[in-house]
């Protein structure tokens, strides 16, 4: 690209070289480029299609678009065939050359190779007729994993800028701020506050500089949407900055990133340079006078940063260390100025709301809550990956239908719900809505959308002191409720899963629990025990037992659990004794094994391996 | 995809002097941006490797920022390291979808295969061996990040085939 955008006619311009170049293919093939198929060695594939294309004489015929992160991050590296939409999983460069020969030169679709449904052993070859893809509606994601990630001219033909085009030159900055508000749309980051009402309020600060700010310090735990929505669709966030920027009267803004995300920082620097270059940022734009550009402000690895406040210090250069509120970013945020921070979704939706207005918006979703909401689908679960439903889908067509249900035909025990600062569901409350008030009526949150699924294997008390272990780890130390209510918190619960646990430490968590959240200085401290809590009220007689009878019924903490064979479903196929590390079991070919529960260490590598599921954890006698 | 340049690789080919002729310039072109520390900390330990004290001591100078600013920012983010580190960084992810599948055994399998505990650096300074909160990679748990390659779906067994590629 070297002319400047300008105007909807450059837009126009750009759209329809796009598709004349595009339209010269016959076939289209969409290789996912995300992160989980990078480390699932899609270059390796891209490679082998390129060679296979010239080998047998279509590379001319066949388009090879490397795109964003399509969902189905369990099954990669992902291919989709276009026109006829074919979905295929699981490629490795082997199987590309009869992929390729069948698939483009005889035009026979390749069952073997397309999505097969667990549950039924049903090919399903075209992607629409997938349950994954089925139930999904997408407009965060619109783009993500449906165009070439790297390239402007791909975002223009699928109706980017326009929103921005728009703006600039037929809707006040008042107007974009009452479209926003119109939408319905609630912050994505996790606390759900009305997006417009946030602007309005950036609107009306007084201020000779303001900043808008985005908040990709994806941190929580089995969280990773932000990730795919820079790694697939970087420029639809900076178009959603570019509108709030115009919104609030900002000229300046910054993405602060996690450092833990070097392709999506690479992604976003590129796409922002393509900007710049088009004339989209860095200087006026549209010929308005309205001035915005945006730089990347990487984080160096401390959770709390994911916290407004911190995040501004950390932006500064200052340790991330969260300042009291009032005053608020909108009064005082970054570097002293009015500053609105939003979340890398939020700013993902804005585009969609201008270009196709407010009322469109909120025809999907909820009363309360309109739009739609990106889930990352992780942890037990057979259909890990993204996906973005109507807020207000109940939980179960999510982990069931979506997510096609438990690994290996498990039971669902609980799905953790925003992150560490959430709750669990339990299955007695599969039918919630996902949707804001729902869920924190439960004791959760809906977060930033990290779905947690865990199976009946899970011990709740170790989760909860798996958390408490993050976020003692995580606590900045400024504020004494969260410094030390969390590291006394976090001591309980070890003593608990030691088969230490005392009479009232269920009582003194809770207490203990309730000072942090009333006392604690930022949203990290506040939200601390709320893992705790949640599991106390839903696996109360978990806690019980690991302090009443020093049992951990999961067979997850080691110290108070042996595992045992049942002699009437093992098989005797010795995997268990190959793989235990302390041989502890013994036993002939054929014939019932046995774990010596002097030796066991708890570990159960034994029941990973088990096919008949014939081992069990059971009390451990002497601690 | 973009392909990343193995920055402890380039560093150890090239001098002390140099390293701190580079670093300068970083500071340099970071002069007229607000609040540029984390990035050109982030730049800095790149070059040399590790932010030793008396990196710092140049970079406040430089920056005309206090010691005691730059001491607290270093010390204060999990990313910054006073000490010196491997040539590579094995970050094993115990974020919670990695720990729910298994993350933590693949800890005891490197300790013991590297024979480093979580935090230190392997005896031929080859890799450091850190923990990670949570890689965003839970779609393919457990997963463990080499510098910066995610490798997916790792458990004991598989753990040699990824030392190897080093």
């Amino acid at each position: 690209m070297v002319t400047k955008i300008n105007s909807i006619n450059d837009l126009n311009q750009i759209k329809a070289a796009y598709e004349a170049e595009l339209g010269k293919y016959k076939h289209q093939i969409l290789l996912c480029a995300g992160a989980g198929c990078i480390s699932c060695d899609c270059g390796k594939v891209r490679d082998a299609v390129v060679a296979e294309l010239e080998k047998q004489g279509l590379a001319d015929s066949v388009k090879l678009i490397e795109t964003g992160c399509i969902g189905t991050c369990a099954l990669g590296p992902v291919v989709l065939i276009l026109p006829e939409r074919t979905f295929y999983v699981q490629i490795t460069p082997e199987k590309v050359p009869a992929l390729i020969e069948s698939h483009i030169a005889k035009g026979e679709i390749m069952e073997k190779y397309t999505f097969q449904d667990k549950l039924t052993g049903e090919f399903i070859p075209c992607i629409d007729d997938i349950p994954f893809f089925k139930e999904q509606v997408r407009i965060a994601l619109r783009n993500c994993g449906a165009i070439e990630y790297a390239s402007l001219e791909a975002y223009i033909a699928n109706g980017g800028y326009y929103a921005a085009e728009k703006a600039l030159t037929s809707m006040s900055a008042k107007d974009v701020v009452d479209e926003v508000k119109a939408s319905g749309l609630r912050g994505r980051g996790g606390g759900g506050f009305p997006t417009g009402v946030k602007w309005e309020a950036g609107y009306n600060a007084k201020g000779d500089r303001k900043f808008i700010v985005c908040n990709a310090d994806e941190g929580d735990p089995g969280a990773f949407m932000d990730r795919s929505v820079i790694e697939g669709d970087p420029h639809n966030l900076i178009e959603g900055m570019i509108l709030g920027g115009y919104a609030i009267g900002a000229t300046k803004g910054y993405v602060y990133i996690r450092a833990e995300y070097p392709i999506a920082v690479d992604r976003l620097d590129v796409a922002i340079a393509q900007a710049r270059e088009a004339g989209l940022l860095g200087g006026k734009l549209f010929g308005t006078d309205f001035e915005f550009d945006l730089e990347i402000r990487i984080g160096a690895g401390a959770f709390v940063c994911g916290e407004e406040t911190s995040l501004m210090a950390s932006i500064e250069g200052q340790r991330g260390e969260p300042r009291q509120k009032p005053p608020f970013p909108f009064q005082s945020g970054l570097f002293g100025c009015p500053t609105i921070i939003n979340n890398v979704e939020t700013f993902a939706n804005i585009p969609a709301i201008i270009k196709d207005t407010a009322a469109e918006f909120a025809k999907v979703g909820t009363e309360k809550a309109k739009g739609t909401k990106v889930f990352a689908l992780a942890g037990d679960i057979v259909n890990s990956g993204i996906i973005e439903v109507p807020i207000g889908t109940p939980m179960r067509r999510i982990i069931f239908d979506i997510g096609g249900g438990m690994i290996g035909g498990r039971e669902f025990k609980a799905a953790q719900v925003g992150g560490p600062s959430g709750g669990c569901i339990t299955k007695e409350n599969l039918d919630v809505p996902m949707e804001y008030d729902a869920l924190i009526a439960l004791g959760a949150m809906m977060g930033s959308g990290g779905l947690i699924a865990m199976n009946d294997e899970t011990c709740m008390v170790d989760t909860a002191r798996f958390f408490m272990d993050f976020i003692q780890d995580e606590s900045c130390g400024k504020c004494a409720a969260c410094r030390i209510g969390t590291k006394r918190m976090l001591e309980m619960l070890i003593r608990l899963t030691k088969g230490k646990g005392e009479p009232g430490d269920v009582e003194r968590l809770l207490e203990l629990g309730q000072v942090v959240k009333d006392t604690a200085m930022c949203g990290l401290g506040q939200t601390a025990p709320n893992p705790i809590i949640s599991t106390i009220s839903n696996f109360r007689d978990e806690y019980d037992a690991h302090i009443e009878d020093h049992r951990c019924p999961a067979g997850v903490c080691r110290a108070l659990t042996v595992f045992e064979i049942d002699p009437q479903s093992c098989l005797g196929c010795t995997l268990c004794a190959i793989n235990c590390p302390v041989n502890a079991i013994s036993g002939e070919r054929k014939s019932p094994h046995y774990i010596d529960p002097a030796l066991c260490i708890g570990c159960g590598v034994c029941r990973d391996n088990c096919r008949p599921n014939a081992i069990h954890p059971t009390k451990r006698e002497v601690l | 995809m973009s392909e990343h340049t193995d920055c402890c690789f380039c560093a150890a080919n090239m001098d002390e002097q140099a390293k701190y002729e580079q670093i300068a310039q970083v500071i340099d072109t970071y002069k007229e941006k607000e609040g540029s520390l984390i990035m050109v900390l982030h730049s800095a330990q790149q070059i040399y490797g590790y932010l030793p004290l008396e990196l710092q001591k140049f970079i406040a100078d430089r920056m005309g920022l206090p010691l005691s600013e730059v001491y607290g920012v270093v010390s204060f983010y999990s990313f910054f390291s006073m000490t010196e580190r491997g040539r590579h960084t094995i970050r094993i992810c115990l974020g919670t979808a990695c720990y729910v599948r298994g993350g933590k055994k693949l800890v005891d399998a490197l300790e013991e295969k590297l024979q480093v505990k979580v935090g230190g650096v392997t005896a031929d300074k080859k890799f450091t061996l850190e923990v990670a909160r949570c890689i965003g990679a839970c779609g393919l748990a457990p997963a463990i990040m080499v510098d910066n390659d995610v490798y997916k779906t790792m458990s004991p067994a598989t753990l040699d085939s990824m030392l190897n590629q080093y």
